[in-house]
């Protein structure tokens, strides 16, 4: 060979980009390019179909803060999941500790709670109207039945958000009820020995010394998940209630879908949209960060 | 504070199959008693049954003279020490030894989280805890690590955090459950004559499950030989490998493992082995069937063929620092080891032909059965003292 070859350095660097560069080019073309073009309409005044469009700066942002749609679309969002994550989480373990106790039936309980996960929320959202209709509705006929107080519901702006919280925490239900098991499967029996000689052999000190501890990890893990579904909430909102009454449920991802796909006003459904990645991406950092030091133990 | 145990004719069976059968055990105060056998032979049953894990389907067991089949673990005063460990890995050490002492000395109240520091008392009960933790910490040489979190500790120091939190209690009796065998080889030996020294300080009770035969015999005061759910034999390590009872115990106790060589009765008071005659009493009649249990170290090599020795011829060489295994394949079809000086290292090579003197006095010989025949002029009643360890 006459033609020196090239300096090892780049040789390397060479190799490297031709392997990394697929899966590099694929990477930007699915996720970061779409990320970035939400970033740059979020800054104009386009809209869907428009043939032009202009920069407006933060124009949106400032619209977005000072609309009372989206401000109460925030604190819906917020209030739904501080109903939805503690209830599933702590009814998610309670029925697992229960399931785990139980010995029989074991796989028909974990299966049944599992469905309303696994089923189409869309068909599911039409047996709940059904269910919460205000005057052939089941709900409301038991409820009058044993004369106690009925509701309207998904049309009343008392009861519509805590109401689609009690669908959502039921659709998660099984999700966490199933991880916890998982979780608790792994607990090493030999732990629960140690504390039965070391004298926490109650239910309480079973609980607290070992099972609570060793579930920290997959704790950490659904509530995170279920806080991330909660933040998505669209489906039931968008055939239950479409935000309303009065914007009584309106919430993140229905503010977006509305703005972008109703209105056709893509700037500012941008602007929606980066506000709803910031708090996704602070929640799960923070969560992780608190989190990951108490509940990994090596 | 010390005690024994007593087990009286505990069975346990799992489903249609029978685990312990019928055990009976008197285990003394102070003694260090082993449960050695094979996987799978009963003996982490029996210990988890003795620890109050596990509910004996019949048969008693008794601690410190108290009947304790209705006691549950925590009131039966035993420590226990776990293969795995079982340390709570969310806890620090110190708060890994304090847990069991905290268990017992403050109520429910003062053990919750946050508000049980307000209970009155428990400033007084915590700081009696801390002071014995530390005490048995430095007397383990753990005191540097009270901090970490088991995660951050060696496999060594793991089990030494393991031994003190069963240690801080101050239990009549311990029960060990292979507590060594999660270890390396050398740290395994460091470990065992720690373990050894505890005993000695302590003076306590220990019951110790281990499958390695070093441990049982370096450890013991005694050994209880466990096969298919019932004791071999029970006996001091000495006795266990020169004077066994049955095949099984001489074949599972001693390494490398015994020679079994079969035989025929020729009279009662010979056997024929590989057409060599040897004068060996069995007491059975002529024709009948026999095992002969020649430890590798009960042979030696004669210069020359003769009378009673076994030809054949040298297979493989094992040098093992002061000794030489020699594997010899008999001309009759057996083989045999033997553990030769290894200054005899020149009188053999592979291939070369040996002739090999059996000590008579040190022969075992077992019926068809496996049962051990102590009717033979020389095998029976071996002094416990000649018998060397593995």
């Amino acid at each position: 060979m006459t033609v020196p070859r090239p300096p090892r350095g780049t040789r390397e660097l060479l190799s490297a980009g031709i392997l990394a560069g697929p899966a590099l080019l694929l990477l930007l073309a699915t996720m970061l390019l779409p990320v970035l073009a939400v970033f740059v309409i979020a800054v104009t005044d386009w809209q869907f179909g428009a043939g032009h469009l202009s920069f407006v700066g933060l124009d949106n942002f400032v619209a977005l803060f000072g609309d009372a749609v989206f401000r109460a679309s925030i604190t819906n969002t917020v209030l739904y999941v501080c109903l939805v994550v503690p209830a599933t989480v702590g009814l998610g373990l309670a029925l697992a500790l229960l399931i785990e106790s139980c010995g029989r039936l074991r796989a028909f309980y974990r299966a049944v709670h599992f469905l309303p996960y696994m089923a189409t929320l869309a068909a599911m959202a039409v047996v709940w109207e059904a269910l919460l209709h205000p005057t052939i509705g089941v709900v409301n006929r038991t409820l009058q039945g044993l004369g106690w107080p009925v509701a309207n519901w998904l049309r009343d702006e008392s009861t519509v958000l805590p109401t689609l919280a009690v669908i959502g925490i039921w659709q998660g239900l099984g999700f966490a009820l199933v991880l916890f098991l998982a979780g608790l499967k792994a607990v090493p029996r030999d732990l629960y020995d140690a504390a039965e000689v070391d004298g926490a052999d109650g239910t309480l000190d079973r609980l607290t010394v070992v099972t609570l501890p060793m579930l920290g990890p997959v704790t950490m893990f659904v509530v995170i998940v279920t806080a991330l579904r909660a933040f998505e909430v669209f489906d039931t909102v968008r055939i239950l209630t479409e935000g309303g009454p009065a914007h009584a449920s309106e919430v993140l991802l229905h503010t977006l879908y509305v703005e972008s796909f109703e209105y056709l006003r893509t700037g500012y459904g941008a602007a929606v949209t980066i506000v709803f990645l910031l708090i996704v991406m602070v929640l799960t950092l923070l969560q992780a960060k608190v989190m990951d030091r108490r509940v990994h133990y090596s | 504070m010390s005690a024994g145990v007593v087990l009286d004719r505990v069975s346990k069976r799992f489903g249609t199959e029978s685990v312990l059968a019928d055990v009976s055990l008197e285990i003394r105060d102070g003694e260090f008693l082993t449960l050695l056998g094979p996987s799978g032979c009963g003996k982490s049953t029996l210990l988890r049954i003795i620890a109050g894990l596990e509910a004996q389907d019949a048969g008693s067991v008794f601690i410190a003279g108290r009947r304790a089949d209705r006691l549950r673990a925590k009131e039966r005063d035993i420590a226990m020490v776990f293969q795995t460990y079982a340390l709570y890995p969310h806890l620090t050490v110190a708060e890994n030894m304090a847990l069991p002492l905290k268990m017992r000395r403050m109520c429910l109240a003062q053990r919750l989280p946050g508000i049980g520091r307000l209970w009155p008392g428990r400033k007084a009960v915590a700081r009696s805890i801390r002071d014995d933790v530390a005490a048995t910490a430095r007397a383990l040489e753990i005191a540097h690590l009270m901090h970490r979190k088991p995660g951050q500790l060696s496999g060594g120091q793991r089990q030494r955090v393991a031994v003190g939190r069963a240690v801080v209690r101050e239990p009549s009796v311990f029960l060990m459950d292979e507590p060594l065998s999660n270890l390396d080889a050398k740290l395994r030996v460091v470990m065992r004559a720690e373990i050894k020294q505890l005993h000695q300080r302590l003076g306590a009770t220990i019951l110790y499950v281990t499958h390695d035969q070093s441990e049982a015999m370096t450890l013991s005061d005694r050994v209880a030989v466990m096969h298919r759910g019932t004791l071999a034999q029970v006996g001091t390590p000495q006795a266990i490998y020169a004077d066994p009872e049955n095949l099984r115990v001489a074949e599972f106790v001693g390494s490398p493992m015994i020679n079994t060589l079969s035989a025929i009765v020729a009279s009662p008071s010979g056997v024929v082995l590989d057409g060599v005659a040897l004068p060996l009493r069995t007491g059975l009649p002529a024709g009948g069937a026999v095992t002969l249990g020649l430890r590798p170290e009960a042979v030696s090599l004669a210069p020359a063929p003769g009378a009673g020795l076994l030809n054949g011829t040298v297979r493989l060489l094992e040098h093992m620092g002061a000794e030489l295994l020699v594997h010899v394949a008999l001309d009759g079809g057996e083989t045999l080891t033997a553990k030769l000086d290894v200054a005899r290292a020149g009188l053999v090579a592979v291939g070369r032909a040996v002739a090999i003197r059996p000590h008579l006095d040190q022969v075992l010989v077992f019926a068809a059965d496996g049962r051990r025949l102590r009717c033979a002029d020389h095998g029976g009643a071996v002094p416990a003292s000649r018998g060397a360890r593995a």
